[in-house]
């Protein structure tokens, strides 16, 4: 057992109400310079919908993650002597036109038109090149299911639909969709640092987070493809790649990244997983259906005598053991098993668990009216609104019965919720249900406590870092009193 | 006396410049190394200028490598016509090929917007100094025929006087003025080297070939030991 642990998050997507307060929050502290304008780390798509940058989840078009060939596991983008015969053309590489190219307006025309019949305008120009642009397309074009034909129609997650199932889920009284925020997963086994030339990116055996190194990095764009959820970027401006660094200069002073931070909808939680590095890639070569299943046996129990003593054995302090004890992340993930990974048929394993949407799925319409009173609590999972199987192709690489089993007993717990405190459901209704869920009265009240009521503390269990130690030991106090922050410090400015 | 300069001193002042150059930039500014691609801008002319211009330039550089490495075995080769015509052959055809996708390049520059946005002085210098390059190279393939094997007795010599501190300026006084300016070129291409996206080329990434996929670091250690 090699226990490492890793800084993991949930994503209770019944709670996102899709207004973006996270992604402008990061935009505000780390993306709002030149060349990087176009970057969200953090992100918010309607689903279905073609997400950002368009199609990404597409890998014949991206070729990002792992594939499994035989009994070995590479980069689907191709081995490393093929990877560096494209190093001066990448096939694969996402270009301006799958993102959007950034613009403004031109504010000053407003104030600074000559006098004329008409009303001064502000045209659109380009970031880029500062002239005249005809804007098509943005990030989130498709919010809400906006121009749906085009982009909600071509999600590759319908492709196993038939067709009748795709006519009702566009329907127009029918129609339906949810959110999901997507960051950088912070994966065990990410397809980023696996096709990156330079050695640049890097995980931190400490805590998890993937980090690009920007004085390493040479601009080779790998990353970019290799990454199959899109979340590396290339820098235009300085010719580096730039990723989601989950502020990590703000958890490791004890404040929750930005994007958690500021969550409207407090779906987000944060908290410590102890994981064993050993079985990673054991674990990423499992057949799909298994996958979700075998990334939770990777999660350690932070209870169990072995597992302490070996996470001990590795550096992992008492206190981060204590941290891993409190996390909420372990109660969705393993200890409940309702959060689940996106599109782990990708074989990164990411680290980031959403816990799928109820809502939206479960509501009924009948005589044109929006009916969740008719209880479809009891009715069949499998005519649902959104069709299990496209609920599975987001969040258990296509095995239907995880989500089924995920779906009862979320649908138990607010059945039991129910039952307490309206009295639409009865009590012997309620505990049938949560008995088929597999689910005790605690649990239920544990699970409804923490999605509905829970306070900051409780979302966010951040481990104590020991930052002034970690600076002490990379470079000498004194030295460090000369400088300013922590590391190398320097505008970000292109080389000649 | 000017030859002397051009061809005794020149080449030691621009490799001094190049070497104390790369060693400033890389101690001061490493962020700057990157190969500042803009394939993320436009792509489809990228295509066709990138590849052809970077696997001819390495091939010929190659060619030019193992002809002043290895003289002898370059004479060897040519000793029979058919070998010598196939070896001057497919080294004009690579050049060709890379002036090809040099001039793409080039137009690319000035005809995407966005690609313009992002070029700066020394990007432009540089191009037209590598054209020159080509240029004078591809001319001097063609009227001044058989290089591979005329520089045995004439360049290479020169070049190995370079390495060994004695410079033999009157090797080269002797040549064509297109060739010569290729030389003097070539010496002005390593003193740009630092000071331009040239420094790309030092950070090719051969130890991808055998490093193991997933990189994990740990801080703690690290710094214990
Ligand atoms: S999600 Fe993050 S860690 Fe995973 S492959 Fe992409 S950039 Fe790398
Ligand atoms: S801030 Fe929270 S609720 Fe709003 S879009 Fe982001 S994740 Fe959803």
């Amino acid at each position: 057992m090699d226990v490492r642990a890793q800084l993991s998050m949930v994503f209770h997507l019944d709670k996102c109400i899709g207004c973006h307060t996270c992604t402008l929050a990061c935009n505000n502290i780390w993306t709002s310079r030149e060349g990087t304008e176009y970057m969200w780390w953090n992100n918010v798509e309607t689903k279905p919908g073609t997400g950002y940058p368009t199609l990404w989840e597409d890998q014949t078009k991206y070729r990002g993650g792992w594939e499994l060939k035989g009994k070995a596991l590479r980069p689907r983008l191709g081995q490393r002597l093929g990877l560096m015969a494209n190093l001066f053309f990448n096939p694969f590489l996402p270009s301006l036109d799958d993102y959007y190219e950034p613009w403004t307006y031109q504010y000053g025309q407003l104030f600074s038109a000559p006098q004329a019949d008409d009303q001064p305008t502000a045209r659109a120009v380009s970031k880029i090149s500062g002239e005249f642009l005809n804007v098509e397309a943005g990030p989130n074009w498709d919010d809400d299911m906006g121009g749906s034909s085009v982009y909600a129609r071509n999600d590759i997650n319908l492709a196993e639909l038939t067709d009748a199932e795709r006519e009702a889920l566009f329907r127009i009284e029918q129609m339906v969709f949810f959110y999901i925020p997507r960051i950088c997963n912070h994966c065990l086994n990410p397809g980023c640092i696996g096709v990156c030339p330079s050695g640049a990116i890097y995980k931190r055996a400490e805590d998890g987070i993937v980090l690009v190194s920007q004085e390493k990095c040479r601009g080779w764009r790998f990353c970019v493809s290799g990454c199959p959820y899109k979340k590396t970027y290339y820098n235009w401006k300085t010719g580096k790649s730039e990723k989601c660094i989950l502020c990590y200069p703000r958890v490791e002073t004890g404040q929750a990244p930005a994007c958690f931070h500021s969550c409207v909808g407090r779906i987000r939680y944060m908290g410590v997983l102890l994981y064993d590095a050993e079985r990673i890639e054991e674990v990423a070569k499992t057949p799909d259906a298994g996958l979700v299943e075998a990334q939770r046996s990777l999660i350690l129990d932070p209870n169990d005598a072995a597992v302490i003593a070996a996470a001990k054995k590795n550096g992992i302090g008492d206190d981060w053991i204590a941290s891993a004890q409190k996390s909420p992340v372990y109660k969705f993930v393993k200890q409940w098993g309702i959060a689940l990974p996106l599109h782990i048929e990708f074989r990164t394993l990411p680290m980031l668990f959403y816990i799928p949407p109820l809502l939206p799925v479960l509501a009924s319409t009948g005589n044109g009216k929006y009916d969740l009173s008719k209880t479809d609590f009891f009715g069949s999972m499998e005519s649902l609104r959104v069709p299990m199987k496209y609920m599975a192709r987001l969040f258990s690489a296509g095995n239907e019965e995880i989500i089924k089993k995920t779906l009862k007993k979320l649908k138990a717990v607010r059945a039991y919720q129910q039952a307490q405190s309206v009295g639409i459901v009865t009590t012997s209704q309620a505990s049938a249900l949560l008995t088929e869920a597999g689910c005790t009265a605690d649990e239920a009240e544990a699970i409804f406590r923490l999605t509905s009521l829970p306070r900051f503390e409780d979302r966010f269990v951040l481990p104590p870092y020991h930052r002034e130690e970690v600076i002490g030991l990379t470079i000498e106090p004194i030295k460090q009193k000369e400088r300013v922050g922590f590391g190398f410090n320097q505008l970000p400015r292109r080389g000649p | 006396m000017l030859e002397t300069f051009l061809f005794g001193v020149f080449p030691y002042v621009a490799f001094a410049i190049m070497i104390v150059g790369l060693i400033w930039r890389y101690r001061t500014n490493q962020f700057s190394y990157s190969s500042v691609s803009s394939q993320f801008l436009e792509k489809r002319q990228l295509f066709w200028g990138s590849v052809p211009w970077h696997y001819g330039i390495i091939l010929v550089l190659l060619g030019h490598l193992v002809g002043v490495l290895f003289p002898e075995g370059v004479k060897a080769i040519n000793g029979v016509p058919v070998r010598l015509y196939i070896l001057e052959g497919t080294g004009l055809a690579l050049s060709l090929s890379l002036l090809v996708g040099l001039v793409i390049l080039m137009l690319r520059r000035g005809i995407s917007a966005n690609v313009r946005a992002t070029t700066s002085f020394m990007d432009v210098v540089l191009l037209i100094v590598l054209l020159a390059q080509v240029v004078t190279g591809i001319i001097t393939a063609i009227f001044y025929r058989w290089g591979s094997a005329w520089s045995v007795q004439t360049t290479i010599p020169y070049f190995w006087s370079l390495f060994t501190l004695s410079p033999k300026v009157a090797y080269m006084v002797a040549l064509p003025l297109l060739t010569k300016l290729h030389a003097i070129n070539f010496f002005l291409l390593l003193g740009l080297f630092p000071f331009s996206r040239l420094v790309h080329m030092l950070s090719v990434p051969l130890a991808y070939l055998w490093r193991p996929y997933q990189i994990v670091m740990w801080h703690r250690r690290q710094t214990q030991q």
